[in-house]
């Protein structure tokens, strides 16, 4: 075998190369196209694209690196659904470009986490996470409270993610500046009534809808799910 | 252009092997600091300043691109520069090439220290750089890899040496797994999206993330073993048949481990099943790979004493190994039920990382300098110092986050009499922590320290006085 490789593979850089090419495909293709098929998870009911604030809080989200110390993924064992809340199905997460599964908990996983909290919970976390969450080693975020959202640049976040196949329609692109005014305004007023000061243009309130809304979706299908199967959640 | 010299033929191109290796040491530094500070962020929260550009979230991928794309990958190509032309006999075929590929390499590592800051990212682990930045990659490899087959094509030597293999696989393999991952329709200059929806976006996510672990910081790194082991040691690679079938093995099983990053997720679990089966197939052709690296130094076992470039390789060789066998181990569903998301994955990256990409770099480093400028290293005893130094901080940084991730994930887990959780409060879980972040802080800062040591030498033995004729500079082959 030596013999063969070393007169017949070795001195052929185009048959080492034709060949490492080969072999590096195998797995790949193997592994990644039947999830363009069938075999992929198919979208779970109630799922739906995000409205113009919450992308916008999610653009945020991004930015600052969330994923990179929280996960949303719960893994399907007693002590994370416990912990959390169900556990986490690959059909819910169809409409997120890019994933944010993450990969370390340096803070809890975030998954569940739509609608635990009341907005006024998030808005005294974000500026200073020891005020909610004793003993947390978050950074205080307060620039959230000061830069502002534009919804020009949630418009072609949304066309942009219209051609990577999430359902935006041209109608809802065109009402998202109008859209998001109406839902920060409710987020808004909630914070107002609960004592504090925020307008409906500050970042924070746009990343408030997007946590508000994780797991949201999901919940009603899982539910009924269990509810068919007597399985545990 | 260096002068023509009596040991050294005048045909080489070693002046792109210096760039790459002063843009390794420099890179490293500035990698390993921003690490430095980023475990002093999660040691005592309030050094994030409350300033945007400097918290852990956005200073985390600045790290990870620091250390593996500028530091690893500078290395890997100064390595594949000065080795190939000696393998090859010849110079590398296009010197404006080899330039393009330094000054577009350093430029796109520029503005990744600009942009992660910033908050432009694409949020994908380990592929944060805006698509502009993933165009510039694709555009310079392209460049190097001509000029990497170019040179190949006017060979003076028809057989291929062991190391290029390696290097080959990595020059074929690299932008392959960086174009998919990328795909992505932008939106504005400095944003886009994946063309990949949630679960295949993460597959197509982790198939490039751990094969840029498999074919940027263990193939190449290989290649380096296989060609500066053997010169440092004086000895013939231990097992040619070995190599070759490690060699295919690698190449071929790497691809097919990525999914064991999402096991217990909403990928299918055939998927899962293949990603944990494949990953613990890899042992076989890793140790492969170990057992060559160090049984090529039989006989000269004595050397170890008195030579810090071997030092430096026996240590990462052997790191290798031990991270490739964690590897595996953690792949398997039970063991990584445990360890996901825990400091022990941090741990065991740091394993791989500085045991053996950094103790590789610093070997050929080290082996390097005083070949390329002519003069002896300026000093042996401060790189021994410096071995130690990286030694000690290893042990630190892995025996801290193994420890702690333990913890963490034994208290996530923990059940009381009653079924509720042992540990309800995130609190109880950070609170334990915090002791083996600063000891993680403390490794980090010695492993950043010995890198400071080597500078100060790297310095010293390229531009200090000149003290006596070059015994280390053995004549290169």
């Amino acid at each position: 075998m030596s013999n063969f490789h070393r007169d017949n593979i070795e001195p052929r850089s185009v048959v080492m190369a034709v060949l490492t090419t080969v072999l590096i495909s195998i797995g790949g293709l193997v592994e990644i196209v039947p999830l363009f098929t069938s075999a992929g998870p198919p979208p779970m009911d109630g799922i739906k694209p995000l409205t113009a604030l919450e992308i916008t809080g999610r653009d945020i989200y991004l930015r600052e690196g969330c994923y990179v110390c929280h996960s949303q993924m719960v893994r399907p064992f007693r002590s994370e659904t416990l912990r959390y809340g169900p556990w986490s199905r690959g059909g819910e997460y169809v409409y997120d470009h890019p994933f944010q599964l993450g990969s370390r908990r340096t803070g809890p996983d975030l998954a569940r986490v739509g609608s635990k909290y009341p907005d006024s919970w998030h808005f005294e976390h974000m500026a200073d996470a020891r005020q909610t969450s004793d003993g947390s080693i978050m950074p205080k975020y307060p620039w959230l409270f000061e830069w502002t959202i534009d919804p020009a640049q949630t418009q072609a976040t949304m066309l942009a993610l219209s051609r990577v196949g999430v359902p935006y329609t041209e109608a809802q692109i065109a009402s998202a500046p109008a859209d998001m005014k109406t839902q920060a305004t409710k987020i808004v007023t909630g914070l107002t009534a609960a004592g504090y000061d925020t307008t409906e243009d500050k970042e924070i309130v746009a990343v408030i809808a997007y946590l508000q809304q994780l797991g949201v979706n999901a919940r009603a299908s899982i539910e009924a799910e269990q509810a068919k199967t007597g399985g545990t959640k | 252009m260096d002068q023509p010299s009596p040991t050294v033929p005048a045909v080489y191109d070693d002046a792109i092997v210096k760039k790459f290796a002063w843009a390794t040491m420099i890179w490293g530094f500035v990698g390993m600091l921003v690490g430095v500070i980023i475990a002093l962020e999660l040691a005592y929260w309030p050094t994030n300043l409350s300033i945007p550009y400097i918290t852990f979230g956005r200073l985390r991928p600045l790290h990870t691109n620091a250390v593996i794309f500028a530091f690893g990958g500078n290395i890997v190509f100064a390595g594949i520069y000065y080795s190939m032309q000696r393998l090859m006999k010849v110079r590398m075929w296009n010197d404006i090439l080899s330039n393009f590929h330094f000054w577009g390499w350093q430029a796109i590592i520029v503005s990744a220290a600009l942009t992660l800051p910033l908050g432009l990212t694409e949020g994908k682990e380990y592929a944060e750089l805006i698509w502009p930045i993933d165009v510039a990659i694709a555009v310079v490899w392209v460049a190097f890899a001509i000029n990497f087959f170019g040179t190949i094509a006017i060979r003076k030597v028809a057989h291929l040496y062991v190391a290029i293999w390696f290097y080959m696989s990595f020059v074929i393999t690299i932008p392959v797994l960086h174009i998919v991952n990328s795909l992505a329709v932008p939106a504005t200059l400095t944003r886009s999206y994946p063309i990949y929806s949630g679960m295949t976006d993460a597959l197509v996510q982790w198939w490039y993330g751990h094969n840029a672990v498999g074919f940027f910081l263990t193939t190449p790194f290989l290649g380096l073993m296989y060609y500066f082991l053997p010169r440092a040691a004086e000895r013939p690679v231990y097992s040619y048949r070995l190599s070759i079938i490690h060699f295919w093995g690698l190449v071929f099983l790497y691809i097919w481990a990525g999914p064991h990053h999402l096991l217990y997720s909403g990928l299918p679990d055939w998927a899962q099943t293949l990603g944990m089966v494949f990953s613990i197939m890899l042992l076989a052709p890793s140790w492969g790979g170990m057992l060559n690296g160090l049984l090529t130094l039989r006989g000269a076992w004595d050397r170890l004493r008195t030579d810090p470039v071997l030092k430096f390789y026996v240590v990462g060789v052997s790191f290798y190994g031990m991270s490739t066998f964690e590897g595996p181990m953690m792949s398997i569903r039970a063991v990584n039920a445990l360890a996901h998301y825990t400091s022990w994955v941090v741990g065991h990256v740091h394993s791989g990382a500085l045991g053996w990409n950094g103790m590789v770099t610093f070997g050929t480093l080290y082996w390097l300098l005083p070949r390329l400028y002519k003069r002896p290293l300026y000093s042996t005893d401060l790189a021994t110092l410096h071995f130690w130094i990286a030694t000690i901080g290893i042990v630190l940084y892995t025996i801290s986050m193994w420890a702690g991730g333990l913890n963490e994930g034994l208290m996530a887990r923990a059940i009381d009499d009653h079924g509720q959780l042992l540990y309800p409060m995130w609190k109880d879980i950070i609170t334990r922590l915090q002791p083996f972040y600063w000891v993680r802080f403390g490794g980090g800062l010695l492993f950043l320290s010995g890198v400071v040591l080597m500078l100060f030498n790297a310095a010293m033995t390229a531009f200090g006085p000149t003290t006596q004729s070059a015994p280390g500079a053995a004549p290169a082959k």
